[in-house]
């Protein structure tokens, strides 16, 4: 029985089978809100999905050059990664099902893996472009992974632990202490849209620069596999901010619990999109002096704000 | 890290014709630049030595799909002063209402092809959405888009009636509301502004040195305007200034296109209320006498140049196009050295490119060097090309 609920937990719900459909449906939030945000029309609900599909039924066509078991294995490596690391993330109730002490570090590690495939898997291509982009977004991934690895720090902080469910539940307790973090907040979108490669730091895969960036070389089933992890990816950052620095479902139990997290994830989702419909690109050496000279003090000026409050206030 | 090469084009997605670049890279860092043209020749000078004058200019009209007008209006002013005639001051008047709201649907796409070039998508929405009310004017007052079909040798073919002059000056009036409000977004917008000022230097000296031309030359401090040079239409009679501007970088050559924008309204709203009575056109001889002209004119990318040599038919002995676009291109590679990779596009897009009106005949090699071709030949040519790689052309007219 417990290996039946394992399955059900891994493969159907909150595992992949809702991680592939909730991320397509945050796409096309982020697709049709971006639309109506620039006045067009945007696409319908069932394009995420019939991209996909398409991208399936296409041609895969491996550079001759390329270690072909290398190119076919990393976007699986980073879809893995993606989806494990949300096992560890609480959905609709306060504690997640596979949760152990300090799994905090665990899913951070887990989200840099698909960052590091993607890298690899440019690298791999033997091509021009792709090189360019898997370098790019090395470099990037130095900018926007102290700040988020700083501001995650904070309210693990104030709760005393590196457990994603109990700084939930420590939030649940002290609602008030949410407030706190607001400057936490906003370091973490921005840093999250770093690491999401979307506007304005969507310089790995910038098309009128480096064409198709680190994915230059990928088509059909790889390519689909590499827009799943993009997506499943925004889905596990976004419950993760929710659970860290909104206070997850708040335990109101299953139901409302969960209707909580969407609409708190999907909220998080247009946040996202109104940055980026707000910007352009910023160039590469731009993003460094933005990430280290601003974003960075502001994460560790959060650090020192929950410092003080742990000191004086819990 | 060893300089590498990497090729921009001649299929890439910042470019929106077929033009190839050779960067050399070191890092991210722009070395070299390597500009070939030729990928996008159509033989145009030559079709013409084959046609008469009308058709020459629908032709002509066809150089370009963004500055139709600019070439038609070169070209049937080159042969109205071949053929000594002059168009009637209404027509002038008309050319220039359509040369202006010409030139603010051109200044409005490049800033949407910009702000793209950057990814300011948004931006570019936004320009390319209140572009649709120049264009639906276009489309009012000359029944086109693109390619009006306006011009004729002695005047013009549509008149502007008064219920169109009413729709001009309503239209005009939002778009001057909407670009104040792109002026303030290219001000204050820290991203764009910061992705665009101090890229692509172009010093004055270098420009002059270089021949840039429009609001290249203009935005590196160069007061250079045919417009106000060597007036041509209706241009003496109407107030306007050159815009120019000292920071010689892409912000600078914004801040000249959008200020232009906001010349051009006030322009256009002077002619279309000052637009005088009498005939649009007068007659002109088929047969055009033996001469040659050289017609200078100010196009939205900058000078256009058009030399017609006539011999007494009906048929131009000669015609040659000099569109703005090859007189920037040289300054490509001065304004990218240094660089980042990043900024390329942006500096092609810069100069507001249109590299199929510019495409030049390189070479011809082996056994047919020197050798001349009429159209008939060329044809033959063009055909037996294709048919080497499986494309039959033969049936097309």
């Amino acid at each position: 029985m417990d290996l039946v609920v394992r399955l059900v937990y891994m493969l159907i719900f909150p595992g992949f089978l809702f991680l592939v459909f909730y991320g397509m449906a945050c796409d096309w939030v982020d697709r049709k809100l971006y639309a109506r945000f620039q006045n067009r029309v945007g696409p319908p609900w069932f394009q995420p999905l019939a991209d996909f599909i398409k991208l399936l039924s296409k041609e895969e066509i491996i550079p001759e050059a390329a270690n072909q078991n290398m190119f076919r294995v990393l976007p699986v490596v980073a879809l893995a990664a993606a989806l494990t690391s949300f096992l560890y993330i609480p959905v609709w109730d306060l504690t997640a099902f596979y949760s152990f002490p300090a799994d905090l570090v665990v899913v951070f590690y887990l989200l840099t893996i698909p960052t590091l495939a993607f890298f690899l898997a440019g690298w791999n291509s033997t091509s021009l472009f792709a090189a360019l982009g898997s370098l790019r977004t090395l470099i990037q991934l130095f900018a926007y992974e102290v700040p988020l690895l700083i501001v995650l720090m904070g309210p693990a902080l104030l709760a005393g632990t590196w457990t994603i469910s109990e700084i939930s539940a420590f939030f649940v307790q002290n609602p008030s202490l949410l407030g706190v973090n607001v400057i936490g907040l906003v370091v973490a979108l921005v840093a999250i849209q770093g690491k999401l490669e979307r506007r304005p730091f969507d310089i790995a895969d910038a098309e009128t620069e480096v064409v198709g960036g680190t994915f230059t070389e990928f088509s059909g089933r790889l390519l689909a596999i590499i827009h799943l992890v993009v997506n499943i990816e925004m889905v596990v950052l976004a419950s993760l901010i929710s659970a860290i620095f909104l206070g997850g479902s708040f335990g109101l139990g299953p139901i409302w619990g969960f209707i909580l997290y969407l609409f708190k994830t999907l909220f998080i989702v247009t946040l996202l999109t109104l940055l980026k419909t707000l910007v352009a690109r910023l160039r590469l050496e731009q993003m460094m002096k933005f990430c280290w000279k601003y974003l960075a003090p502001a994460a560790l000026f959060q650090l020192l704000i929950n410092i003080v409050v742990k000191a004086f206030l819990v | 890290m060893a300089p590498i090469k990497i090729p921009f084009g001649p299929q890439h997605p910042a470019l929106k014709e077929p033009e190839s670049f050779n960067l050399v890279l070191e890092g991210e860092q722009i070395i070299d630049t390597e500009v070939k043209l030729g990928y996008n020749h159509r033989g145009i000078e030559k079709a013409c030595e084959s046609r008469n004058i009308t058709q020459c200019i629908y032709l002509i009209e066809r150089i370009c799909g963004i500055c139709s007008h600019s070439h038609s209006t070169a070209f049937t002013k080159a042969v109205e002063e071949i053929a000594a005639i002059e168009a009637p001051p209404r027509a002038q008047y008309i050319r220039t209402i359509v040369a202006e709201l010409e030139r603010i649907h051109s200044h409005l796409l490049w800033l949407g092809v910009a702000a793209h070039e950057v990814g300011f998508d948004t931006l570019f929405m936004y320009a390319w959405r209140d572009r649709e009310v120049v264009m639906d004017l276009l489309a009012l007052i000359t029944g086109n888009r693109i390619n009006y079909g306006m011009n004729t040798v002695g005047g013009v073919r549509r008149d502007i009636d008064s219920g169109q002059a009413k729709q001009v000056l309503e239209s005009i009036r939002i778009l001057v509301e909407r670009t104040n409000y792109y002026l303030n977004v290219a001000i204050n917008e820290s991203i764009f502004k910061a992705r665009l000022s101090g890229v692509g230097k172009l010093p004055q000296e270098t420009a002059l040195r270089l021949g840039a031309v429009g609001p290249t030359a203009r935005a590196s401090g160069i007061a250079r305007d045919i417009r106000k040079d060597d007036p041509y239409a209706a241009y003496d009679q109407v107030g306007f200034k050159v815009v120019t501007d000292e920071q010689a970088d892409i912000f600078g050559r914004t801040m000249v296109r959008v200020y232009e924008l906001l010349e051009s309204y006030r322009m256009i709203r002077e002619l279309t209320e000052g637009l005088p009575e009498g005939p649009i056109a007068v007659k002109a001889p088929r047969k055009i006498p033996a001469g040659e002209s050289v017609s200078r004119y100010e196009a939205p990318r900058g000078e256009n140049i058009h030399y017609v040599r006539t011999n007494g038919t009906e048929i131009p002995e000669r015609v040659k196009v000099r569109a703005p676009t090859l007189a920037n291109l040289a300054s490509i590679r001065e304004m990218a050295k240094g660089g980042f990779l990043a900024d390329f596009p942006i500096i092609i897009a810069a100069i507001d490119p249109c590299f199929s009106c510019a495409d030049r005949m390189i070479r011809i090699s082996g056994d047919r060097r020197g050798e001349l071709w009429n159209w008939e030949q060329l044809r033959d040519y063009s055909i037996k090309w294709y048919q080497q790689r499986g494309v039959d052309l033969s049936h097309m007219g």
